[in-house]
């Protein structure tokens, strides 16, 4: 009977001293990081304040309302030298935007399919494919940047001697295109619009109701597509002229006139970031759809599955869960390489605050609201993403 | 088909083995015109490669005036680094050479074509350089060849010194390069606006990864283990740095450090560095809490059962296995600030890109962007390419150690 164990939470004989308690010690421990931080920042603010003091600068957004003085290359919405620097920021806001969403579009398009021929059967397109990967991962952006945009767009011969692809024409003006112009009936339009796509969704609806009652697959997209588009047909139809006319660009004297023409910086970054991104998309499919175990394959095609089915109903769905995580990385780093727009003058958001400091001195402020906006974009994509992985997760007992 | 088996019935067929595979034919057929679609793919992917190689062979040997690299390679390499101090940087390339031979004649064993080829590169590129820079690599190339010697002779017994050697190189590196009085010593002081072109480059990239991985170590242990508070910091630190873009950072970096610290001149190649390090780290730090997560339950465990305390449990048990885990993704992430330096340019430095800026202003070179750039493209590819090709060997070496 010497040797009866002690059961584990016994209590202790005598209780240790209340500053040996580990609780104690944690507590402890993140005031004083808590201290130090806080100190650290208190210390650099003051200093900042000091400094700003001496140069006789205050501090504040007032500024904003002032009148921003300077031109911008492109803007989506109206701007005139005249308007506040708070519009002029959201111009390059805008301008971010769009290069953004446009090249994610084509970039994810590009990347696919590079991941496609990375996977091909066929050596040459799979070993070009791997050229192309290897080409944009070991060459910096800015230079890719640099180059499109110097040694090609701004080479291009001059409006004049446009080099024409159809109705496209290339020259160191930019890209000319054929556009859609909207004529007097276009806002009475704009409603049939919204009705299509009211039409579409209650098509949508009914028809994923009408394959809950039946036992079968139903075709949803088709019909859904269809019932759309005959409203937006009808709706062009019955106006008395068509809302929107084909504007087709002219070589005028030294310029386009009528389509739309789309600048050299413009074009030179959305170009940079889609081929650059596309490599790093491409890498990223490949590794997905290499994933999937090739049992899948197997037994979808023992299921009696073709080809088609099989990669539609097994293999993306389950490279889908794989991709979804770095794809989201690659948006957000082709969100954040826009910035690069300053090194070859595309009015972006990071441009347009840079020629704001120059004007006004105002870097601190400047500084606090350009990284404001690409952290609430940045969280905004990763939300948008998170969710969407969320939705193609696979769903565990 | 005379050694017909006598267990066959009389009409069974005996088939030749298939021989497809191993003709050059066999090869086409399976690899590039297996399909109707392959085929066509195929002879579109040859049309298009032939013109591509076309007029790429025309621009490069005809069109292309290559003399702008010619005559301001000098510029590129160290930019408007003093002349009279051009050996320091020779002595750093020697040095660094006989480190390589060193660490090559010890670890890598059986790649002699390798080490041949690289032993011939300096000596190879001596014949085509005149004067000083011929005798520089020939320097350069006779300490690689002696530090393989040595390595030869002297074995394993070595990898101590060759570890304590690749240490010691980057601050004597920094010593050499900047100098350290303003007197006409040994070594007089050359500013960092002097700094310029691939040395400056290299040298962001250096101070970059060795700056920012221990700041990068400390952060991810304080995400994956710190106290409430600590690892809330740390949290903040990494998203808000990896929610914007490196501009940004560089920009914040010039602008406001003089901000936070008057009284001391901080100078510009400085702030650049602190906003690589700054922005480094926070990337470092969610690579290296990868490698965290991976280790097993039981290590930690088995730490603590041999009484480990928990700085000695992280030291010697946890960072090692994480760190060489990570490996492959840290020299991604190597070769990705490697080529995000080149942004310093966008803050005024002349890095490659920046110098290649001021060449292009030269009226005896204007407008030749094309061979300019794709002149430092070559440059980044090459390194690049280097950093993977070494990044492959570690992985495969560790992957077979495992």
């Amino acid at each position: 009977m010497a040797n009866v164990p002690v059961p584990p939470d016994a209590p202790m004989p005598n209780r240790r001293a209340f500053w040996r308690d580990d609780r104690f010690i944690q507590v402890v421990a993140q005031l004083l990081v808590l201290a130090l931080v806080a100190g650290l920042l208190l210390v650099l603010g003051q200093n900042m304040a000091a400094s700003l003091q001496r140069q006789g600068i205050t501090l504040g957004f007032g500024f904003l309302d002032n009148a921003a003085g300077f031109d911008i290359g492109e803007s989506l919405i109206g701007y005139t030298n005249s308007d506040t620097f708070a519009r002029a920021l959201l111009v390059g806001l805008l301008n971010t935007l769009l290069v953004s969403i446009l090249g994610i579009v084509l970039a994810t398009a590009l990347g696919i399919l590079v991941g496609i021929a990375r996977l091909s059967g066929n050596w040459l397109v799979n070993r070009l494919a791997w050229l192309f990967i290897e080409l944009m991962r070991n060459v910096p952006l800015l230079v890719l940047l640099v180059f499109i945009y110097t040694a090609f767009f701004l080479k291009l011969p001059r409006a004049r001697q446009a080099i024409a692809f159809g109705p496209i024409y290339l020259s160191n003006r930019g890209v000319a295109m054929p556009w859609a112009e909207p004529t007097a009936s276009w806002p009475a339009y704009q409603y049939v619009l919204v009705a299509a796509v009211g039409v579409a969704v209650l098509a949508a609806v009914g028809l994923r109701a009408w394959q809950e009652r039946s036992s079968r697959p139903k075709p949803i997209m088709l019909p859904t597509l269809l019932a759309g588009l005959a409203v937006a047909l009808a709706g062009w139809w019955i106006l008395p002229q068509p809302p929107l006319t084909l504007s087709m660009p002219e070589i005028a004297a030294f310029n386009f006139r009528g389509g739309r023409v789309l600048t050299p910086e413009f074009m030179a970054l959305l170009l940079g970031l889609v081929i650059y991104t596309a490599a790093f998309i491409g890498e990223v499919v490949r590794a997905g759809i290499q994933s999937v175990p090739k049992g899948q394959v197997e037994a979808a095609r023992a299921l009696g599955l073709n080809g088609r089915r099989t990669l539609h109903l097994v293999v993306f769905p389950q490279a889908l869960r794989v991709i979804i995580p770095p794809l989201t990385s690659q948006y957000l780093n082709l969100t954040k390489n826009s910035s690069l727009a300053v090194a070859i003058g595309y009015p972006d958001l990071f441009a347009v605050s840079g020629t704001i400091i120059n004007q006004t001195g105002r870097a601190v402020e400047m500084i606090a609201v350009v990284m404001g906006v690409y952290l609430l974009v940045s969280l905004l994509t990763s939300v948008l993403m998170n969710w969407y992985n969320r939705r193609v997760r696979l769903v565990e007992r | 088909m005379s050694a017909r088996p006598a267990s066959l019935p009389a009409h069974a067929e005996v088939l030749p083995p298939p021989t497809e595979r191993y003709t050059v034919l066999g090869w086409l057929r399976k690899n590039l015109f297996s399909t109707w679609y392959n085929a066509l793919l195929t002879v579109i992917s040859i049309v298009l490669l032939a013109l591509a190689l076309r007029s790429l062979l025309d621009w490069t040997l005809g069109q292309a005036r290559w003399e702008v690299i010619t005559t301001n390679l000098r510029l590129f390499l160290v930019g408007q680094y003093p002349v009279a101090a051009t050996w320091r940087v020779w002595a750093c390339v020697a040095l660094l050479s006989l480190l390589i031979g060193l660490s090559w004649s010890i670890w890598g064993r059986g790649r002699r074509a390798g080490a041949l080829a690289s032993g011939a590169l300096p000596f190879a590129l001596a014949i085509l350089a005149e004067d000083e820079t011929r005798l520089a690599l020939g320097i350069t190339g006779a300490m690689g060849v002696l530090g393989f010697v040595i390595g030869r002779l002297g074995g394993a017994r070595l990898r101590r010194l060759a570890l304590i050697g690749w240490v010691a190189y980057f601050p004597l590196v920094i010593v050499l390069v900047s100098g350290w009085s303003d007197a006409a010593g040994a070594l007089p002081l050359v500013t960092t606006n002097l700094w310029g072109g691939l040395l400056l480059t290299l040298l962001l990239t250096v101070v970059g990864i060795v700056f920012s991985f221990p700041l990068g170590v400390l952060l991810a242990l304080g995400r994956q283990y710190g106290l409430p508070v600590a690892r809330g910091l740390c949290v903040m630190y990494i998203e808000l740095i990896r929610g914007v873009p490196l501009v940004t950072v560089l920009f914040m970096a010039q602008l406001m450090l003089p901000l936070f610290l008057p009284g001391v001149t901080i100078d510009r190649v400085v702030r650049a560095m602190a906003g690589i390090v700054l922005f480094s780290a926070a990337y470092l730090a969610e690579n290296v809490r990868g490698g965290l997560q991976a280790i097993p339950r039981g290590q930690y465990e088995a730490a603590r059962a041999l009484g480990l305390n928990t700085w000695k449990m992280m030291l010697l048990i946890v960072l090692p296995q994480a760190l060489k885990a990570v490996i492959p993704i840290l020299v991604g992430q190597f070769i990705a600030l490697f080529k995000d330096t080149s942004l310093v340019v966008i803050v005024g430095l002349l890095d490659l890109m920046g110098i290649a800026k001021t060449v292009l202003a030269q009226p005896d070179f204007l407008g030749l962007q094309a061979e300019v750039y794709v002149f430092v493209a070559l440059v980044y590819g090459i390194f690049c390419y280097l950093m993977s090709a070494f990044s492959q060997r570690v992985e495969a070496r560790l992957s077979a150690a495992r």
